[in-house]
């Protein structure tokens, strides 16, 4: 599969022009560590949508005369928890919910990073109101920030995301932000103003679109540190409360076992540093992908 | 006849921390349906952000603190932006000195050209692309339909102004700026161009204002000329009489410093020193520093605008000795 991608990369005006997606997908693939970390999340992915053909048993059915079954025991693949859960089918729905509170908080604080960052990049007078309280955002350590906002909205799955959500708003904005500031100054800007364009219409259509590439590296490394929050959270019982199946909170109920079952904490540990670590060299190669200055020969 | 575009006692000042500096002093010039205004001067002499203030673009830090600018008798100094809005691109358009940076590299032309039609128009997508087609046939682009999906890097700088030319005409606005067009273009192009432009004025009989610092480009399109320096008009007249008989000894430099390719040992003169700063203090006329013909009178008083001939004037302290005693002052 490498060895195709790099034969098609060799003979690139073949198609007259390719869009811009092509390339940049091309290029990620030329990345054997984002192929690694796309294979990882595509895993992830189908793990998730078709969880309930993948488990014979439901995460939440307890079963006290199997409890703490090792890994490889024959009827449970990755053993079973204290209370006879399969440890497998635990892990399955818990993508569901990695995954979930991943998209949606990365998406919840791309919204409110991209509103603020375009507003404050393009008007002047705002910039100052705005960026001092995402200054404010930015001092506080972002899992207390977290823990104070579950504090006051309280402890569930749903306040956990809403908490991360509004700690992804501070470098979103200031990425958005940055990148407003130049392409403003641009002359095609002011030759879009010549027309007649609107304020709003200037924003939406001509400056957002430019300033995508480095949100959408932004987005993904996000993910990785959502989905090790979210656990995080919830290992400290602040985010998904028993009986749900959420990785940080299996770590936990596993902690205890430590000794006499080390696989409880073990299995999903291994699970969150996969996705963490699959995110992150996605977002690195997506961002050599999308940086046009990259040479592709080399 | 009613002119088009008249531009009353402008006066233009940037604030820099507390100070405020003047970048345009006291202009005034009218534009006609069909007639083209050089605007001509070195660089920093007020040239673009003259046509800018007409615009309303002026940079965030400027400000019309005088005069009026009215466009076919309706006034644009002050006026509201959403007002703004609906003049600029469809009465005002404006063309760009570099073609290269005054499109979107990351959108296709077509997707450009359309932005005019459907802001002031409200034309669809659809009949906006017929329309586009069109529009870049009339600007004299060879397959235009493939040329609306290609990126302005994949196009050449002459190409890409012609597209510039389009997307300023393509709701037919009665006054064109042209800030510079032809500088970042080539000579055989340039004078494409310059036809381009003046077809279509002729054509559509828009008023242009034409910014240049090319005496060569001047004497091809112009029909007005307004040369001037450090802000203010030192001249302003008809292209002939301009050419021919040079006031104002700024404009004589000016055209002294252009090119001969005819004589063989053609030298080329150059005006001494350079243009003031904007916070400079200059006593009397702003240019006596660097003129030739600079008399005691001109370092101690401005010299107003002295009237030469009919729709001419200097403002040069020599009018008064030089013309005759009775040339009449315009105030």
């Amino acid at each position: 599969m490498q060895d195709n991608a790099a034969l098609n990369w060799k003979k690139p005006k073949a198609k007259k022009k390719e869009k811009m997606l092509i390339q940049t997908i091309k290029r990620l693939l030329k990345n054997k560590l984002a192929v690694l970390g796309l294979v990882i999340i595509v895993l992830q992915v189908i793990l998730a949508v078709f969880a309930p053909v993948l488990v014979n048993y439901s995460p939440y059915e307890q079963n006290l005369s199997e409890t703490q079954l090792g890994i490889g025991s024959p009827e449970h693949l990755l053993g079973t928890d204290n209370y006879g859960r399969d440890i497998w089918s635990r892990l399955v729905y818990g993508t569901r919910i990695s995954l979930i509170v991943g998209i949606s908080s990365v998406g919840l604080g791309l919204i409110g990073g991209l509103t603020l960052g375009l507003l404050s990049g393009y008007y002047r007078k705002l910039d100052g109101v705005i960026m001092r309280i995402v200054d404010l955002l930015f001092a506080f350590p972002g899992i207390l920030l977290a823990m104070l906002i579950i504090a006051i909205l309280g402890t569930s799955i749903v306040n956990v995301a809403i908490a991360i959500s509004i700690w992804s708003i501070p470098g979103c904005a200031r990425i958005v932000r940055g990148s407003v500031l130049s392409i403003k100054k641009q002359e095609y800007i002011l030759a879009m103003k010549s027309i007649g364009a609107s304020n709003s219409r200037i924003i939406l259509k001509h400056i957002l679109p430019n300033c995508l590439a480095p949100i959408i590296v932004f987005a993904t490394m996000r993910m990785a540190t959502t989905i090790l929050s979210t656990s995080a959270l919830s290992f400290l019982g602040l985010g998904a409360q028993p009986p749900t199946p959420e990785w940080g909170a299996m770590i936990a109920d596993g902690q205890d076992f430590m000794w006499t079952a080390p696989h409880m904490s073990i299995v999903p540990g291994i699970a969150i540093m996969l996705v963490v670590f699959a995110f992150n060299v996605v977002g690195d190669g997506l961002r050599d992908a999308l940086d046009p200055n990259m040479n592709l020969d080399v | 006849m009613e002119g088009l575009l008249q531009v009353k006692n402008l006066e233009v000042q940037f604030k820099t921390g507390k100070k405020r500096l003047k970048a345009v002093r006291d202009i005034s010039f009218s534009v006609k349906r069909g007639e083209t205004l050089c605007i001509v001067g070195e660089s920093g002499s007020g040239k673009s952000i003259t046509s800018l203030s007409i615009l309303g673009l002026l940079p965030t830090n400027g400000e019309i603190t005088k005069g009026s600018i009215r466009l076919s008798k309706q006034e644009l100094v002050g006026l509201p932006e959403k007002e703004f809005q609906k003049i600029r691109g469809n009465e005002i358009s404006m063309i760009f000195q570099e073609p290269m940076t005054a499109l979107n590299p990351t959108f296709t032309i077509g997707f450009q050209l359309r932005e005019p039609l459907m802001i002031h128009r409200k034309l669809s997508e659809e009949t906006a692309n017929k329309e586009c087609i069109s529009l870049l046939k009339r600007v004299g682009i060879p397959d235009p339909a493939k040329k609306l999906k290609q990126f302005p890097h994949e196009l050449s700088g002459g190409m890409l102004q012609r597209v510039m030319i389009a997307i300023a005409l393509a709701c037919e606005p009665n006054l064109l700026l042209a800030d510079e067009p032809t500088t970042a273009l080539d000579v055989t192009i340039q004078a494409q161009i310059l036809d381009l432009i003046d077809d279509l004025k002729k054509q559509m009989g828009m008023g242009v204002v034409f910014v240049t610092h090319d005496m060569g480009v001047v004497a091809e399109i112009a029909d007005q000329v307004m040369v001037i320096y450090a802000g203010e008009i030192a001249e302003i007249g008809d292209v002939d009489s301009i050419f021919n008989n040079p006031q104002h000894p700024y404009t004589k430099g000016l055209l002294g410093a252009v090119p001969n390719v005819d004589e063989k040992e053609h030298e080329l003169n150059i005006i001494p020193g350079s243009m003031p700063n904007l916070d400079d203090q200059i006593s009397g006329c702003r240019f006596h520093p660097r003129c030739p013909y600079a008399m005691d009178v001109c370092r101690k008083k401005s010299p107003p605008a002295f009237r030469v001939s009919d729709g001419r004037q200097s403002k040069c302290w020599l009018q008064e000795v030089n013309v005759n005693e009775s040339a009449t002052t315009i105030t």
